[in-house]
């Protein structure tokens, strides 16, 4: 599934950053760096950052510029990133947080 | 107001708020239709028209005004409209057709000779219509200006094309 | 500890307005934000603007972002992006924690000899069964996807709300080849301008007046795979028996905004309750300064409305900080007040503005009468 916005009249669409590899839950997806972590991830389908501490809902993007933690992940053993609001960097170990997760 | 319950205009509620040009000046060529018709603080058409043919004024919620005389058709206006709601309708494109240029910003932007759906302002396919003109220099600020001859009953309701996805 | 003449607080139109002129005048400006790119949300705005002619109207809202970064440089402000302001103290004392949440984040403390906050504001939720489901997002959120980092947020929209942002986001969802497949609305009319509604019709997008969403269905993915409308009566209850399903595999909710107040309380800056301009609002005056001496606001944090109006009571905050610092005298501030304050009148008439004129008298008369002159912190 790729869900990147090829063509429009008004943008250039074009990406300033190389393309790279991440992994997500051990699964390696291509991304721009210096994008949000975010677009990445749902330029890949994955819409599910993570899951809640009591009911194990899951949670994705929400309001996309950092106030609301719904699409917090744990980014390179570190719990609670905001992924709207963090570059990716080539190499990235991505994973979907549970609960308050402890990271690594 | 039909307008603020459906989304669209009538071209009978069109012509009670805003002075459209009458039969006379339509048969002497392109001319502008303004379908603008709520007191919004916006007054770009103004300094678009390079004969001075729009008027708003102060202050600048007032409704623009078309004086129909002046206005040459030109199309400037249609691109540097924020809320693109300005057409160049020329109803004596040719015996049985007439033009609608309007503001087109879907990609892909169609092409001179191409065969679109044309649409009224419900969304509705009315006929087919042909691309006949597509102006997008840099002044128009990524609004392209597209140009599509349709048969004359529709010069009326035809606004736009579909957009191909 | 650091110094500094101003301190502004978020980099939106109104905080970068509120630095340049600062910034001219010759004050020393620190302006933060915790984004990782300046400008708020001007370069998710690729639209025309609506407004005066002689000033930017008809410029689309990243290209007026592009000018004020540049006019920011100009006029010598430093910005510091990905730092957030966690704590305001007596002195005018400034703790901002500054890096990425991936990183080793830094705490700085300044003293700043006058703030001005512009903190912007946030999109409200609505609730209904499964509105946490991904796939439900806040419409500026899909916004920031489409238009900013050029990813869309799913390709079959459903969009709650008709205001100006519910109907500029579904145009531009369209222009960035999503299908947005309804528009739902409560109200027994469109909220938004009507020219913005045009676009969406003509384009033929159904819009469903009283109406709204009671459900969002949840696929095997633990997405959102549908959601179920219903109609509602004069009370905006949903009526029972009129549900329709419509699949989507995205609902973006455009319920309007509510101003984000955390460092204005902070700031001990005395609010007023103001149902138009989206909940509670500092109290200020025609210098925008608000309750406490030396601290002043600007932006959609003053009360939700638009660019234009955020980047003029911008300019005011910046001309009243330089002059509280004497670097403008009163005779001038009084003068390029005055101008300002022409063209935001002018921006709130006709009758979507005229509300919010009102409301605007209201709260200056308010501050006048609860509070005349700020208070020292002191």
């Amino acid at each position: 599934m790729c869900l990147r916005v090829e063509n429009h009249v008004i943008l250039d669409c074009g990406h300033t950053g190389p393309l790279v590899e991440v992994t997500v839950d051990g699964k390696t997806i291509q991304a721009y760096e210096g994008e949000p972590i975010l677009a990445s991830l749902l330029n890949a389908g994955i819409k599910i950052n993570r899951y809640t501490v009591k009911r194990k809902e899951p949670r994705g993007l929400f309001c996309g510029i950092g106030q609301c933690t719904d699409c917090a992940m744990v980014v390179d053993g570190k719990p609670n990133v905001r992924t709207c609001i963090t570059p990716i960097k080539a190499g990235m170990v991505i994973k979907t947080q549970n609960g308050l997760s402890k990271g690594e | 107001m039909a307008l603020i319950n459906t989304g669209y205009l009538e071209y009978e509620e069109l012509s009670a708020i805003q002075k459209l040009p009458d039969q006379d000046r339509f048969a002497k060529g392109p001319v502008a239709i303004i379908e603008c018709v709520q007191e919004i603080p916006c007054n770009p058409c103004e300094a678009a028209c390079p004969v001075g043919a729009i008027h708003v004024g102060e202050p600048i919620t007032n409704l623009p005004t078309l004086h129909g005389e002046k206005c040459t058709g030109c199309g400037m206006c249609v691109s540097r409209c924020p809320g693109l709601a300005i057409v160049i309708v020329n109803k004596v494109y040719s015996d049985t057709t007439a033009t609608v240029s309007f503001p087109f910003e879907y990609f892909p932007i169609p092409v001179v000779g191409e065969e679109r759906n044309a649409m009224n302002r419900k969304g509705e396919i009315l006929c087919k219509g042909k691309i006949v003109k597509v102006m997008n220099p840099a002044a128009f600020d990524h609004t392209p200006v597209v140009t599509v001859e349709i048969p004359k009953e529709f010069a009326d309701e035809v606004r736009t094309i579909e957009r191909i996805r | 500890m650091l110094q500094r003449d101003v301190l502004v607080i978020g980099a939106g139109p109104a905080g970068l307005a509120a630095s340049i002129e600062a910034g001219k005048a010759g004050a020393d400006v620190l302006l933060v934000d915790l984004n990782m790119q300046p400008g708020g949300q001007l370069f998710k705005q690729i639209h025309k603007f609506f407004g005066s002619s002689a000033h930017r109207s008809g410029t689309r809202g990243y290209d007026i972002g592009k000018q004020l970064l540049k006019e920011a440089e100009e006029a010598g402000v430093e910005i510091w992006m990905q730092s957030t302001v966690i704590g305001i103290f007596p002195g005018n004392k400034i703790g901002i924690e500054k890096g990425l949440d991936n990183g080793d984040k830094e705490i700085i403390t300044l003293q700043a000899k006058k703030i001005i906050i512009a903190t912007g504001a946030s999109e409200n939720a609505i609730r209904f069964e499964g509105w946490t489901t991904p796939g439900v997002m806040g419409a500026g959120a899909a916004q920031t996807m489409i238009n900013v980092n050029h990813v869309k947020p799913g390709k079959k929209i459903v969009m709650l709300g008709t205001g100006n942002v519910g109907l500029i986001v579904s145009y531009q969802l369209m222009q960035a080849g999503c299908d947005v497949v309804a528009l739902v609305e409560a109200a027994p009319k469109i909220g938004g301008y009507a020219v913005h509604a045009a676009k969406i019709r003509r384009a033929g997008v159904p819009i469903y007046l009283c109406h709204t969403i009671i459900e969002a269905i949840k696929g095997e993915d633990g997405c959102v795979c549908g959601c179920v409308i219903a109609k509602v009566d004069d009370k905006f209850q949903p009526i029972p028996g009129t549900e329709e399903t419509i699949e989507c595999d995205t609902i973006t909710l455009a319920a309007g905004l509510k101003p984000t107040m955390d460092l204005v309380k902070l700031a001990d800056c005395k609010l007023t309750f103001n149902g138009p301009f989206g909940g509670y609002i500092p109290l200020h005056n025609e210098k925008m300064e608000t309750s406490r001496e030396g601290v002043f606001v600007a932006g959609d944090t003053t009360g939700v409305e638009e660019a234009n109006t955020a980047l003029e009571e911008g300019k005011i905050a910046g001309i009243s900080a330089a002059e509280e610092l004497g670097l403008i005298s009163s005779e001038n501030a009084d003068l390029m007040r005055a101008e300002i304050w022409k063209r935001l009148d002018a921006l709130r008439l006709g009758p979507f503005g005229e509300r919010r004129m009102m409301e605007k008298e209201h709260i200056l008369k308010e501050y006048r009468e609860i509070i005349g002159t700020p208070i020292s912190a002191e």
